[in-house]
């Protein structure tokens, strides 16, 4: 392919402008977290340390209904931190591209590893395989730059104001809209589909399943039936 | 309210457990000893996560108390399509557009 996009440079670049629609998820939900962190009492300095720390918008809003419940230290991080397994998975995913980037360069991957960040990444990865390590890291590092700085400056603001996006505005249905906008554009290949497919009847079956742990199931059946799907097939156009 | 002893103890663990997580197979595998095999699995951690995280938010939204919203299917049906057809940025818009537009001439 003759496309020249073969600097970290632009590959950040990229990152950075793809990242921006992903903004209409970051900026409603980090203003109501700022509101709801609030209203709980916290104050300002500890709303934007929260929000800088861990950057995880549900596992925080978990830990902030469970400390306002009074619930032990312990049980309010062991329930927050299983609403971030899934970003185990993530990591993961991750090593086959930028595994062999610097450690340093690792670890800042993993503290600004979000949703939107890993799922931009991967589909462009998906979709560009010739890009190099560097390129991978800046597409994703773009990818936070154009978020996570939104997401510290938009939860302040929220606690500032105490006043997010009005209820009426539905902005709790950003949530799904994004990820539906991040997951159509990877169905790129029938193992693709059948993952996805597996995904939702998974999440349909699990749906009781306590400690949001229903969602790692439907997971692992999921990757495991896009997995051998791949593999059948490659093995069917082998023996042809 | 919350004590501020409980909300640093629980940030700073919290933080921590988090970063250990998303950090474990970056920091601990090398690429090389990731079998193909592995890393065929891999290759599905996006597309099969993603789909189980948006089911239950479409089907039994906070919003409405867990009880199902056709507007919000139906949107989410069309931003889907949206994205199929034009990619993210468009998906995004006709989504919420969908959803407010229902929520107009039904609601």
């Amino acid at each position: 392919m003759a496309e020249d996009h073969g600097s970290p440079r632009a590959a950040l670049r990229r990152g950075f402008f793809d990242g921006l629609p992903f903004l209409a998820v970051i900026v409603p939900f980090s203003l109501l977290f700022g509101v709801v962190a609030r209203d709980a009492g916290l104050d300002v300095l500890q709303v934007f340390a929260m929000s800088a720390i861990v950057i995880a918008g549900a596992a925080q809003f978990t830990a902030l209904g469970l400390m306002q419940d009074g619930a032990p230290v312990l049980v309010v991080v062991l329930a927050a931190l299983v609403v971030n397994l899934r970003m185990a998975m993530y990591s993961a995913a991750m090593v086959p591209h930028v595994g062999s980037a610097p450690r340093w360069q690792k670890m800042l991957l993993a503290y600004s590893m979000v949703d939107v960040a890993f799922g931009a990444s991967v589909a462009e990865y998906d979709r560009r395989p010739a890009m190099t390590v560097a390129e991978k890291m800046g597409y994703y590092f773009g990818n936070v730059l154009s978020v996570c700085p939104v997401w510290y400056g938009c939860t302040v603001i929220g606690a500032l104001l105490g006043r997010a996006i009005p209820a009426s505005l539905s902005p709790d249905f950003a949530v799904p809209v994004c990820f539906i906008a991040l997951l159509a554009p990877m169905l790129r290949s029938l193992p693709h589909l059948v993952a996805a497919g597996v995904s939702v009847v998974g999440a349909l079956v699990f749906a009781g399943v306590p400690w949001n742990l229903g969602l790692l199931l439907a997971a692992g059946c999921a990757m495991a039936a896009g997995a051998q799907t791949e593999i059948a097939l490659a093995r069917r156009a082998a023996t042809r | 309210m919350i004590g501020t002893g409980t909300f640093w103890a629980v940030t700073v663990l919290l933080g921590l457990g988090t970063f250990l997580i998303r950090y474990s197979f970056l920091g601990l595998v090398s690429p090389e000893r990731l079998s193909p095999r592995v890393q065929v699995y891999l290759r599905y951690v996006g597309v099969a996560i993603l789909p189980a995280m948006v089911v239950p938010m479409v089907l039994w939204p906070a919003a409405s108390g867990g009880t199902t919203d056709w507007a919000r299917l139906v949107a989410a049906l069309f931003a889907f399509a949206a994205a199929r057809r034009f990619g993210p940025a468009p998906a995004i818009v006709v989504g919420m557009g969908a959803l407010w537009l229902v929520g107009a001439i039904f609601g």
